[in-house]
């Protein structure tokens, strides 16, 4: 089997009867398929944004009017073929998105979607008051497409290209979110940290989501301004935005299938809504936007999932994502490691404080190349911050951490995951919607080169049939060969830490900083966690590791840091540090 | 420009700061109790503006049908819940509390619609009116996802604007109205700077109420409860208060708000039944330079907000709106700055 699954049966159906579509159906149910794949080409760039990723945007129907509006005026008053204004629509979205991204995407919560507010409602401002766009009256009398020397003018002619378009971007969108940055995207929503782990920049994805977003809006303003031949402010308002949003969420939000199905559904029950409210009322158009609103705020309430939730009730096939492993493949390069015995990692004085608190005071210890040393102390002696400094999650108040002969004091947490650290999370930071491959497939994101263009394209499978063969490698080797394919959410939480310890691992780390790695397994499978740990000290790994338990520690670490309250209490060999009397008094009480 | 103008423009700008700063706290106030981010505030100045003008001209405010409609689905909704329950021994307070309460205020309102009232009347019933309309709206449409994440909300809230914007349609039809000023005359204030005194009244009404809100904020119990539930919702819960009866409270709280601002604004501007968004919109900037949260930051920003449009428009009448938006974008970079989010709620799910 190739890398691509089968495709599902309702695919080549779904494309054989809209192929068919023109043959059967008038003028006007054309254009109003037509309308459907416009809206669902902007709904596809949401899913992926909004849905996928979480940054939500109430704005996206400026970005089909910058392209309407570039393509519109470029072909009446330059008289340039459509062809051109549709290379330039595309340039001048991706360069507002990118103005725009670039300046919001940085922000926090709740703030991020308020500002898609603020300039999803005055782009069509700027429309509506700019002399050289027309103003209110928009720009009429705008060639249609033409091809191969003949105009695009019916609604039958037109339907072909849209909808190859919405095929080409669906198809596109589906390789991406299978490829390296797929898995990336679908990893953005839950934080940063995660993604700075293992090298990746939560805000250049997030970036290139939104421009990506924002391209596949241009194709659909594109679309709309040579089909209608005429662009007006309106179409592109603020509720023009919400009615996008409201197609997502009615198709189901993290789905590409739900965006077809999201626009199919609002375009087609408007339309419906069109021909019978006026049969009823005088007042339909009104009545209209009443009623949608009101079903909208019923959806929020009780349907949340969406169409393609309740779908999938029925077909009780969740989404699969990730592709087949095979072997044999060649392996990613490895990382040389570091000569055994040298110095690998110099911590010096490092303080750290909270305002009043200071969580680690005056902490110097080394670390060399291929020992496993325990950081140990009661709770809130400074342990996991000790580690978020070193990683880089948290600046140092002052003193300096040396890593491999460089300053990485200033350095952060991404550009140190990439010179070799790799950690895992006190608090278990998988993402519970993506597969045991995937999760662990994360890890490895930094080894390989494709980007979003040859993922798209599916030009990408060499690299992924190493990185998923890495991935299940690391998997067999933390003894959970075999679930592969469960969601990381449905694996218990113990053992969701041995999935934290694949990812390090299939980053090639030279030192790997584990955080409480045992918390929660059984006596079994800590056993095998030592010998796993043991087994990569002699392949050269460098191992620093945060545990309670005492047993396991003491058979398995080189050397020991006890801390408490923020400061140093002993560092040397685990058989003297039971010895020592600060140690005991720290754990016992100063009684004993 | 000269100094005159400046003058001039200041004072215009002060006003609309007057109707950002009610707004603004409204919008603060909901935020930090219910985290419900308020985009309909606008729309139910607009309802209350609207229905002034409607006695003014001596027709019977649609409101009244309004407010009868939203208290008969409340309710419903609520009678039905109890119903699928089995918990038929709340249905007497249910009814009361929802379908009588709500509709006192339509008794005045029936009985002087068509008569010649005076002002403080007309005023008194429109307020009257409209304070059962947000209680009623967050009841139906906010109480059942109260605890979905912000966004949920805040699309909930975008939603809710477009549904009452296609109700003000609906109900009050297409024009524009302008009503009567409170009060008629003016100061001069210096030689080419004369001040009506509706602008004076704008003023005066917006500090009046901005120090009766501190005041029951800090002094009442009621406004202790308030602020405990805006810190920590689990926590107030934990020391007995009632988390949906702060929410209504507030809720009535935001809708008087609203109908004072609609009062204020409805002689100064013609309104109509989609006026709101962008009313709503600005005093959201306000809101924002404040972080949702600080009262005095959030005046402050109502005066920016106020000052910024009031001078755009003289400058560029067309692009004032968009000029007062892209305020937005610093002051939500700043805040974002300075406010620290912690990694795993940043993103939130819908």
């Amino acid at each position: 089997m190739g890398r691509a699954r089968r495709l599902p049966l309702w695919i080549p159906a779904l494309a054989a009867a809209m192929a068919a579509l023109p043959f059967m159906a008038g003028s006007f149910t054309i254009s109003l398929v037509n309308e459907i794949g416009m809206a669902a080409l902007v709904v596809m760039g949401l899913v992926l944004l909004s849905g996928i990723g979480g940054v939500t945007s109430f704005g996206h129907a400026a970005f089909v009017g910058i392209a309407a509006y570039t393509t519109a005026w470029v072909n009446t008053e330059l008289g340039l073929s459509p062809w051109i204004g549709l290379v330039l629509a595309l340039a001048m979205t991706a360069g507002s998105a990118l103005v725009i991204g670039a300046l919001t995407l940085r922000l926090g919560g709740h703030y991020l979607p308020l500002s898609t507010i603020a300039w999803g409602l005055s782009v069509p401002l700027l429309f509506g008051n700019m002399t050289m766009l027309g103003r209110h009256s928009g720009i009429s009398d705008i060639d249609p497409i033409a091809l191969g020397g003949f105009d695009l003018m019916r609604p039958e002619f037109v339907f072909y290209l849209v909808w190859v378009l919405v095929a080409v971007t669906a198809l596109f969108c589906h390789n991406l979110l299978n490829a390296r940055m797929g898995r990336l995207i679908r990893a953005v929503r839950g934080g940063k940290i995660l993604l700075a782990s293992v090298g990746a920049d939560i805000f250049r994805v997030r970036l290139a989501l939104f421009v990506f977003s924002a391209l596949t809006a241009a194709v659909a303003g594109w679309l709309y301004a040579h089909a209608n031949r005429f662009v007006s402010p309106a179409p592109f308002s603020l509720h023009a935005s919400i009615d996008y949003m409201f197609m997502m969420v009615v198709g189901g939000l993290g789905q590409l299938a739900g965006a077809l199905a999201g626009a199919t559904i609002v375009i087609a029950m408007k339309s419906a809504l069109q021909d019978v409210l006026p049969l009823v009322t005088q007042h339909a158009a009104q009545i209209q936007s009443v009623v949608f609103a009101s079903l909208f705020i019923l959806l929020l309430h009780h349907a949340r999932g969406g169409f393609m939730a309740l779908a999938e009730r029925f077909m009780q096939a969740g989404p699969a994502h990730g592709k087949a492993i095979e072997f044999p493949v060649e392996p990613l390069a490895r990382r040389a490691m570091p000569e055994r015995g040298t110095l690998l990692l110099s911590v010096e004085n490092a303080v750290k404080r909270f305002k009043g608190l200071v969580a680690v005071n005056d902490v110097s210890f080394d670390v060399k190349a291929g020992e496993i040393l325990a950081v140990i102390g009661p709770n809130g002696a400074g342990k996991s911050t000790m580690f978020n400094l070193l990683t880089g999650a948290l600046d140092l108040s002052s003193g300096h951490v040396e890593f491999m002969g460089r300053d990485v004091t200033a350095m952060g947490q991404r550009q140190i995951a990439l010179m070799g650290m790799a950690r895992t999370f006190q608090h278990v930071k998988l993402r519970p919607q993506m597969n045991v491959l995937e999760n662990v497939a994360l890890g490895a994101h930094a080894r390989g080169n494709c980007g979003y263009l040859r993922g798209g394209l599916n030009l990408d499978g060499d690299e992924e049939r190493q990185i998923m063969a890495e991935a299940a490698l690391q998997i067999s080797r933390i003894g959970l060969a075999g679930q592969e394919h469960e969601l990381a959410g449905n694996i218990p939480l113990g053992t969701q830490r041995l999935i934290e310890i694949g990812r390090a691992l299939a980053a090639d780390p030279v030192l790997m900083i584990l955080d409480e790695p045992a918390a929660g397994l059984r006596k079994p499978e800590k056993q095998a966690l030592a010998e796993l740990l043991l087994k990569l000290r002699e392949s050269g790994v460098t191992i620093m590791i945060v545990e309670h338990d005492m047993d396991f520690i003491m058979k398995l670490a080189d050397r020991l840091v006890v801390m408490n309250f923020g400061h140093k209490l002993f560092e040397g060999r685990p058989e003297a540090a039971r010895a020592d009397q600060h140690v005991r008094a720290a754990y016992l009480g100063n009684a004993a | 420009m000269s100094l005159d103008i400046a003058l001039i423009l200041s004072v215009d700008g002060l006003a609309a700061a007057a109707i950002y700063l009610l707004a603004g706290l409204g919008l603060v106030l909901v935020f930090s109790v219910t985290r419900v981010i308020f985009v309909p505030f606008g729309d139910i100045a607009v309802f209350s503006a609207l229905t002034l003008a409607f006695l003014e001209a001596g027709r019977t405010p649609p409101t009244i049908a309004l407010v009868a409609i939203l208290a008969g689905l409340t309710t419903a909704k609520e009678c039905w819940q109890l119903i699928r329950q089995r918990n038929l021994s709340r249905l007497p307070r249910i009814l009361l509390a929802w379908g009588a309460l709500p509709l006192i205020p339509c008794i005045p309102a029936v009985l002087a619609a068509g008569r010649d009232l005076p002002p403080a009347v007309a005023v008194a019933i429109s307020l009257g009116l409209v304070l059962p309309i947000v209680p009623l709206l967050a009841r139906l449409v906010y109480q059942p996802i109260a605890d979905a994440s912000v966004l949920v909300l805040l699309i909930a809230s975008l939603v809710l604007h477009f549904l009452l914007s296609g109700l003000g349609l609906l109900f009050f039809g297409p024009e524009g109205f302008r009503t009567q000023p409170l009060l008629r005359g003016g100061i001069n204030l210096a030689p080419g700077l004369f001040v009506s005194l509706q602008v004076v009244l704008m003023i005066a009404t917006a500090l009046l109420l901005a120090l009766l809100f501190f005041l029951a904020f800090e002094k009442t119990l009621t406004g202790k409860a308030l602020r405990a539930t805006a810190i920590n919702r689990t926590g107030a819960r934990l020391v007995g208060i009632r988390p949906s009866m702060t929410a209504t409270l507030t809720f009535g709280a935001t809708s008087l708000l609203a109908g004072v601002v609609g009062i204020l604004i409805a002689p100064a501007t013609t309104m109509y039944y989609d006026s709101g968004l962008i009313i709503g919109l600005k005093a959201f900037v306000a809101a924002i330079i404040g972080g949702l949260g600080s009262y005095p930051l959030t005046a402050l920003g109502a005066v920016a907000v106020g000052l910024v449009e009031s001078f755009a428009s003289f400058w560029n009448g067309a692009m004032k709106d968009v000029i007062v938006f892209s305020l937005l974008i610093p002051a939500l970079l700043v805040r974002s700055h300075y406010s620290s989010h912690s990694d795993d709620g940043a993103e939130e799910e819908v």
